[in-house]
């Protein structure tokens, strides 16, 4: 077990915390600002890795392709929310559930039917191809590490958006007290439509993003769903800082406890037995993280409400 | 007599005639189908107490579903290989016999729903939702990665098991064994929901603090039909294995948590019959639908969010108007 070795999952395991904190940003925005439980945040992220792989496949352009996905995925976002998610905010939790499951049946299928069950290829650009040399002789993808840069990136824009714009204390008004809010002259149809397409759009960015390093295909969306919501969860429902802190914490303990795991069993086991043991825990490792963080603060790390 | 008893009436007499006549004309593939709608309302039932008499939205049900499923294949599998379940200070052999087998099955999944079930009450509301389906997840990876039963592809029984006096083998003597546990778990469920205990517990669904303050214990109610609703629907699991002789780790997905929800939806939330005509026409639309399109399922998707958005009492609602708070 070499420090390179721990240095590279490290970083990967940040790489894969930050793009889960950009689906979980707009989880938890959605769910802070609107009080909406929306499942078909993944099928947004599958628009995004979708448009991305079509457009660079037509344009030869990554950055037309990253455009173009957010772009789509923000699209379609304000689109259902303004069909269906609209009608669901003042219902119960369970309609939300079944809508937006249903939501997911209708964009999965229809991708399947538009584009057949096949993955699509999406190549990461030419300028962010190579790996590069870190210090203590450490090579690492650069694409990867691009990815860590753009998520912090976004990381910050968020907080600022949030923190210093007007819009910012607009949505954060809506958090706290939406009846004031809107009597404030404030359009709150208007600023729903727009957070609910700004959640979208990470999600898609999220798509193209990754799709690069994995495959597009039916379905992508769902594994990194559930995983945003356990993201959430830990962090506290509707709190940003929750989702940054609680995605570079399922990040970090996916990547490391698959790698990690199984040796710590070999120091008490025999081989085969200690990778067989490692690899079952460490699928469970961050629901059983889940857990006792539920156990220790029943409404996440920095969630005040009780939903 | 009020509609809704009589579109139950009906239902359940569908629920006989349709598979009679199918016996009696040689369609073995429709009880088949038949058999599986019966199943699947099994489980559904089982989500029903949770969800529609106790208010908790599990979203994790696939969970005991998946239990009872590899209970059966687990118990079946050791015993078609001769090999001995554990074989230390004692031992424990695998077994073809349901009624063991089903009792195994709800023993492990009303075990499993009091540990969830102790978890994820702590919480509530969405915090609830995410956490069963968090835990289904969880279960869904630790199947898929544990390769002594067939990791990700699952498990195959060559025949299927046995019950006492009967021919399971023949589809419609296994599709009555099915439908009597059936008639069984809706008896329970509407004796529950006039007991004591159900008024407990749909009063703790309604107004929480009341209940405490008439030094009732909600949560205690709220847990107890947790447990009772998992091992209903973990034994379904165990015959829906039966049923395919098979089982892998999507019956622990939580596309199938998703659907069993889907059933009582589409059935009508809070009657006690809607879980059956839900999966009932569930299991029809994936038949006629299916043969018609691939891509069946954006018009399911398409359905549900009508249902959702228009109309909350579902097929039932439908046919039987508003359903009534007391009877």
């Amino acid at each position: 077990m070499s420090t390179i070795l721990i240095v590279e999952q490290v970083l990967n395991g940040l790489q894969f915390g930050v793009m889960l904190f950009l689906m979980a940003a707009g989880l938890t925005l959605i769910f802070g600002v609107m009080g909406l439980i929306n499942l078909a945040h993944g099928s947004l992220y599958m628009v995004g890795g979708f448009v991305a792989a079509v457009v660079a496949g037509l344009t030869g352009s990554f950055t037309l392709a990253l455009i173009a996905a957010m772009a789509a995925a923000a699209m379609a976002g304000a689109l259902i929310e303004m069909t269906v998610i609209r009608r669901l905010y003042h219902t119960d939790h369970l309609d939300q559930v079944l809508a937006t499951f249903a939501l997911i049946l209708i964009f999965s299928e229809g991708t399947r039917w538009a584009f057949g069950s096949f993955p699509l290829y999406l190549s990461r650009p030419e300028a962010l191809a190579g790996s590069v040399t870190l210090p203590f002789g450490i090579e690492y993808p650069l694409y990867r590490l691009a990815l860590i840069g753009a998520g912090l990136a976004v990381a910050v824009g968020l907080w600022l958006l949030i923190a210093k714009t007007r819009l910012g204390i607009q949505i954060r008004a809506g958090e706290n007290d939406r009846e004031m809010i809107a009597a404030l002259g404030v359009d709150i149809r208007t600023l729903y439509t727009f957070v609910f397409a700004l959640g979208a759009a990470l999600a898609g960015l999220a798509g193209a993003l990754v799709g690069a390093i994995q495959s597009v295909q039916v379905g992508m969306g769902e594994p990194v769903l559930i995983l945003a919501f356990v993201v959430i969860v830990i962090g506290g429902i509707g709190s940003i800082k929750g989702a940054f802190v609680g995605a570079l914490i399922v990040g970090l303990t996916d990547t490391l406890g698959g790698i990690f795991l199984p040796e710590l069993f070999k120091l008490v086991m025999e081989p085969a037995a200690a990778t067989q043991v490692g690899a079952s825990l460490s699928s469970m490792a961050i629901y059983l993280l889940m857990a006792i963080v539920l156990i220790w603060k029943p409404t996440g790390l920095y969630g005040a409400r009780t939903a | 007599m009020s509609r809704e008893w009589i579109v139950n009436a009906a239902l359940i007499a569908g629920l006989i005639a349709v598979p009679l006549w199918a016996h009696l004309s040689g369609e073995p593939f429709t009880i088949t189908l038949a058999t599986r709608a019966v199943i699947f309302a099994l489980a559904a039932v089982g989500l029903n107490l949770a969800l529609g008499l106790g208010g908790m939205v599990s979203f994790g049900h696939a969970v005991f579903f998946g239990l009872g499923g590899y209970s059966m294949g687990i118990l079946a599998h050791h015993a078609q290989n001769f090999l001995p379940l554990y074989d230390g200070l004692f031992l424990i052999e695998g077994t073809k016999s349901m009624p063991v087998i089903w009792l195994v099955a709800i023993l492990v999944s009303a075990l499993a729903a009091l540990l969830i079930g102790l978890l994820s009450l702590r919480t509530s509301g969405v915090y609830f939702i995410m956490i069963t389906l968090a835990f289904g997840q969880m279960f869904y990876y630790f199947a898929i990665s544990w390769r002594a039963y067939g990791g990700e592809d699952g498990l195959s029984i060559w025949v299927r098991n046995g019950f006492p006096g009967l021919n399971t083998l023949d589809p419609i003597q296994f599709y009555c064994l099915c439908f009597a546990l059936l008639c069984a778990a809706l008896w329970l469920s509407a004796r529950i929901a006039r007991s004591p205990f159900g008024l407990v517990l749909n009063a703790a669904r309604q107004v929480p603090a009341r209940v405490e303050t008439v030094g009732l214990d909600g949560q205690r109610a709220k847990l107890v039909a947790f447990v009772i609703s998992g091992a209903i629907t973990g034994l379904a699991g165990a015959l829906f294995a039966d049923l395919n002789r098979f089982v892998s780790p999507t019956m622990f997905s939580w596309h199938m948590s998703g659907e069993i929800m889907i059933f009582i939806i589409l059935g009508g939330v809070a009657r006690l019959f809607g879980p059956v005509a839900g999966a009932v026409l569930f299991v029809a639309m994936e038949h006629v639908l299916g043969d018609l399109w691939d891509h069946w399922h954006i018009l399911l998707g398409g359905l549900l969010l009508v249902i959702v958005l228009f109309g909350r009492g579902g097929v039932i609602g439908l046919l039987a108007g508003k359903a009534q708070s007391h009877d």
